[in-house]
C-alpha cells in the first residue's frame, strides 16, 4: 500500500528544514546559559557579603594574557571550520591544533591562578562566600573549556589520521558553535569577576 | 485505508525468545518503544507515590492517630511529592511526547534516537537513586533513611548539620540526574519538531500537540537548568564545605528559595502544557469539529511560556519581600490567568454545537475542563499577596495545587491513555471498566480535594504530622481520607483495565476514533519505521483530506 503513501499531489516548493545539529546545539547553549546565569547571580548576590577575608580586591589579578588566548581561539576555530568547508584540510589542521593550544594555554592559566590562590593566599572553596562562589563560577567555566578541549582533541586525532574531510564540515561547525559559547561565557565571567567584582 | 506495513512475501518471522525480546526493549532507540518505557516507568511510580499518599491520609484520618511515626510521615510527604513531580508526571508526559510527536509530524523517529534512549535511562537512574535511599540513606551515621526535607528542600534543612546521613544526597543526585535526562529530552523534542517535519507540515499546519510540546520543550531548557545549578550548589555545600546556603557564613537561605521556585513555577506549566496538548487533540475528535481558534491557542501557549518565567516569587509572599516585589508577582500571576482562560474558551468553542460523543477519553477531558477552571480560580485567589499571607502553607494551598495536578494533569493523562492506548497496543480499553474508573475517580477526587479547601481556610497547616481534636478539622479529614480510598479503588480498576484489555480487548484497527492526525494513518501498533513512505500534508487535518477528497481542508487554507 504505497497508495496511502501519498494521496496528495507533490508539494510544489522544495521542502527545506533547519539542520538538526545546529538546532540542538542552540538548545544546549540556551540551557547552559540558564545554568551560568544562576551561578553569575549567586556570585553577584554574594559580592562583599563574606564574613572573613580574603576579598576579591586582595587576591585577584586580571588574567589578560590568558583571556586573549581564549578569545583568539574563537577566531582560529572559526577559520578552521571555514577552511574545512572549502576542503583545505591542511590549513584546517593547522588552525585546529592552534585552537587546541590556545584553549590549553587558557586552562593552564586558570590552573596557575588557582595554585596561587590556594597555596599563597589561602583561599579555598570553603574559606568564605567569595571562595565558594568564585571557584564554582570559574570552575564551571573551566569545566566547559575542558569538555570543549576534549572534543577538539578527538577531532584532531581523527584529522591527524586523515579521517576528517569536507563531508564532516557541518559537524565541525556544530562543535565550533559550542566553543564560541564557551568564549562568550568567559566574557561575562571576566566582566563579573575581574571587572565589576573588584 | 489499507495497512501501511511493508510485507515481504514468502518470509515467515517466528516468535523470538524472551531474552531476545527483553534485550530488544533494553537497548531500543525506537521512539515508540522509549515512549512506552517512559509511560510504564511513570505509571509504576504513580502507583508507588499513590501508596505514599494513602499512608499520609491514613495518618491524618483521625487526630492523634499514630499510624506512622513523625519521621516516617516526613519521608512519606517528601517522597510522594518528589516522585509524583519528577518520576511520575514528567516521564508519562515525555512518554507521550516521544511516542506521538514523530508520528504526528510524519517523521520516522526523533532527531536523535540515541540521545533519546540516554535521556530515558538517565531519568530511570534518577528514580532508582531516589528509592535506593530507603536502603542506603542512613549511610554510616544510622541517621534516617529516605529524604525527609520536603520536595522543595528549603535551606538550612538540607545542611549537613540538619540532614546527616545520605538521604538528602540521594534526593539531590536523583533530581540532578533526572534533570539532565529532561534537558536531553527537551533538546530532542525541539530538534525533532523543527527539523524532522514531513513535506508540507509547515509550522502553521502542525497538530497542536506538536506545537504545545515545542513550547514545553523550550521551557524545559530554561526552567529545569536553574534547578540543576541549584542542586550543584547544594552538593558543593554538602560535600566540599561551600557556603552558598549557609547562613552562619553569610549565605542566604532565601537565595535557595528563589532558585528553587525559578524552576518550580515554570515546572507546573511544563507539566500542564502537554495536558493542554492532549485536550487540544482529543476534544475536537469527540466533538466532531476542528479546534476552535488554532492560532490563538498557539499564541496563548507561547504567552504562557514567557509569563510563567516571571511569576515564581508568588510562592514566597510570606518570606517578607518588598511591597514592590509583592505587587509585581501578584500582577504577573494574575496576568497568566488570561492566556490560560483563552484556552478554556477555545475548548468550549470547539465543543459548542459539536456532536459530542461521551466516550471515556472525552469524559476525562470534560472533568479536566471543570476542575482546571476551578483550580485556576483558587490560583487567582492565592495570587493576591494579602490573601496569600493568610492561606500560605495551609491545606488550602495543598487543595489548590492538587486540583491542578490531579484534577488537571492526572485527568488529562488518563484521557490520553484511553485515547492512544489502542494505537500503542492495537487493543481498545474496555469502555465499561473505563466509565467505572472515571466515576470512581471523579467522586473520590471531589470528596478529597473539594473538602480539603475548608480545613485550609480554618487554619490547618500543611505537612503537620497530627493535630488536636476539636478544631473543626476532624470530620473533614476523615472524609478527605475516604475520598482518597475511593480514588485508589478507581486507579485499581484502571490498572485492571490496562491488563485485561491488553489480552482481551477489542481489536482497534488503524483509526478507531475516526480522527484526523497522521498517527491514525498507520497500523496499530505502528511499524518500527512508522511510515512506509513519508507522507505529504496539505492542511491541518491530513486524514480528513484523505477521507473526504471531495471537500478537503486544504481548499480553505
Amino acid at each position: 500500500m504505497s497508495t496511502m503513501a501519498n494521496p496528495f499531489p507533490q508539494a510544489q516548493e522544495i521542502w527545506r528544514l533547519p539542520d538538526r545539529g545546529k538546532v540542538a546545539m542552540t538548545c544546549l547553549i540556551l540551557a547552559e546559559s540558564a545554568i551560568f546565569t544562576i551561578f553569575v547571580v549567586a556570585y553577584l548576590f554574594y559580592l562583599g557579603k563574606s564574613l572573613s577575608g580574603p576579598t576579591p580586591r586582595d587576591v585577584l589579578e586580571t588574567p589578560i594574557f590568558y583571556t586573549i588566548c581564549l578569545l583568539s581561539s574563537s577566531l582560529t576555530i572559526h577559520f578552521a571550520a571555514k577552511s574545512l568547508e572549502r576542503d583545505r584540510v591542511g590549513s584546517f589542521l593547522a588552525l585546529w591544533l592552534l585552537t587546541f593550544a590556545l584553549g590549553g594555554a587558557f586552562l593552564y592559566g586558570t590552573g596557575k591562578e588557582w595554585h596561587k590562590l590556594i597555596y599563597i593566599d589561602g583561599l579555598t572553596i570553603s574559606t568564605n562566600l567569595f571562595g565558594t562562589t568564585y571557584y564554582c563560577l570559574v570552575g564551571l567555566h573551566a569545566f566547559h573549556v575542558t569538555v570543549g578541549l576534549l572534543m577538539i582533541l578527538i577531532v584532531a586525532v581523527f584529522a591527524l589520521a586523515g579521517r576528517v574531510g569536507v563531508e564532516q564540515a557541518h559537524r565541525v561547525e556544530v562543535l565550533s558553535m559550542y566553543w564560541h559559547f564557551v568564549d562568550a561565557v568567559w566574557v561575562v565571567v571576566f566582566t563579573v569577576v575581574y571587572v565589576l567584582g573588584r | 485505508m489499507s495497512s501501511n506495513v511493508i510485507t515481504v512475501s514468502g518470509v515467515q518471522i517466528g516468535e523470538r525468545p524472551w531474552v531476545d525480546r527483553l534485550h530488544g526493549w533494553l537497548t531500543t532507540v525506537d521512539h515508540k518503544r522509549l515512549g512506552i518505557l517512559y509511560i510504564a516507568y511513570g505509571l509504576s511510580f504513580l502507583l508507588v507515590a499513590g501508596v505514599e499518599a494513602i499512608i499520609i491520609r491514613i495518618q491524618l484520618m483521625h487526630p492523634h492517630s499514630g499510624a506512622v511515626s513523625p519521621e516516617v510521615f516526613n519521608r512519606m510527604f517528601t517522597m510522594h511529592s518528589t516522585t509524583m513531580v519528577f518520576f511520575a508526571a514528567m516521564p508519562i508526559l515525555f512518554g507521550f511526547s516521544n511516542y506521538l510527536v514523530p508520528l504526528m509530524i510524519g517523521a520516522r523517529d526523533m532527531a536523535f534516537p540515541r540521545l533519546n534512549s540516554f535521556s530515558f535511562w538517565l531519568s530511570a537512574l534518577g528514580g532508582l537513586l531516589l528509592y535506593f535511599s530507603f536502603l542506603g540513606g542512613s549511610g554510616l551515621y544510622g541517621a534516617g533513611s529516605a529524604p525527609d526535607v520536603g520536595w522543595w528542600a528549603y535551606a538550612p534543612l538540607t545542611a549537613r548539620a540538619f540532614s546527616p546521613g545520605h538521604s538528602t544526597d540521594y534526593w539531590t543526585l536523583s533530581v540532578l540526574v533526572s534533570g539532565f535526562g529532561t534537558v536531553g529530552t527537551g533538546i530532542n523534542i525541539v530538534a525533532t519538531i523543527l527539523c524532522m517535519r514531513c513535506p508540507g507540515m509547515k509550522l502553521s499546519r502542525m497538530p497542536l500537540l506538536a506545537w504545545l510540546n515545542l513550547v514545553m520543550a523550550g521551557m524545559i531548557l530554561i526552567a529545569i537548568t536553574p534547578l540543576s545549578a541549584a542542586q550543584m550548589m547544594l552538593l558543593v555545600d554538602r560535600y566540599l564545605g561551600g557556603h552558598f546556603f549557609d547562613a552562619q557564613a553569610g549565605g542566604a537561605p532565601v537565595l535557595w528559595m528563589h532558585f528553587f521556585w525559578i524552576f518550580g513555577h515554570p515546572e507546573v506549566y511544563i507539566l500542564i502544557i502537554p495536558c493542554f496538548a492532549f485536550m487540544s487533540e482529543i476534544i475536537p475528535v469527540f466533538s466532531r469539529k476542528p479546534i476552535f481558534g488554532y492560532p490563538v491557542m498557539v499564541a496563548a501557549t507561547v504567552c504562557i511560556g514567557f509569563i510563567s518565567m516571571s511569576v515564581w516569587a508568588h510562592h514566597m509572599f510570606t518570606v517578607g519581600m518588598s511591597s514592590y516585589a509583592n505587587s509585581f508577582f501578584t500582577f504577573t500571576t494574575m496576568v497568566i490567568g488570561v492566556p490560560t482562560g483563552i484556552k478554556i474558551f477555545n475548548w468550549l468553542g470547539t465543543m459548542w454545537a459539536g456532536q459530542i460523543q461521551f466516550k471515556v477519553p472525552m469524559l476525562f477531558c470534560i472533568g479536566f475542563l471543570f476542575q482546571f477552571l476551578i483550580a485556576g480560580l483558587t490560583g487567582i485567589m492565592l495570587s493576591c499577596a494579602a490573601l496569600g499571607w493568610q492561606l500560605s502553607l495551609s491545606y488550602f494551598v495543598v487543595a489548590h495545587f492538587h486540583y491542578t495536578l490531579v484534577g488537571g494533569v492526572v485527568f488529562a493523562i488518563f484521557a490520553a491513555i484511553y485515547y492512544w492506548y489502542p494505537k500503542m497496543t492495537g487493543r481498545m480499553l474496555n469502555e465499561t471498566l473505563g466509565k467505572l474508573h472515571f466515576w470512581l475517580f471523579l467522586i473520590g477526587f471531589h470528596v478529597t480535594f473539594d473538602l480539603m479547601h475548608i480545613p485550609g481556610i480554618l487554619g490547618m497547616p500543611r505537612r503537620i504530622y497530627t493535630y488536636e481534636p476539636g478544631r473543626g478539622w476532624d470530620t473533614l479529614n476523615l472524609l478527605i481520607s475516604i475520598g482518597a480510598f475511593i480514588q485508589a479503588i478507581g486507579v485499581l480498576v484502571f490498572v485492571a483495565n490496562l491488563v485485561i484489555s491488553y489480552f482481551k480487548g477489542d481489536k482497534a484497527g488503524n483509526d478507531p476514533w475516526d480522527a484526523w492526525t497522521l498517527e491514525w494513518s498507520v497500523s496499530s501498533p505502528p511499524p518500527a519505521y512508522n511510515f512506509a513512505s513519508v507522507p505529504t500534508v496539505e492542511s491541518r487535518r491530513p486524514l480528513w483530506d484523505l477521507k473526504h477528497p471531495e471537500d478537503p481542508d486544504s481548499r480553505y487554507e
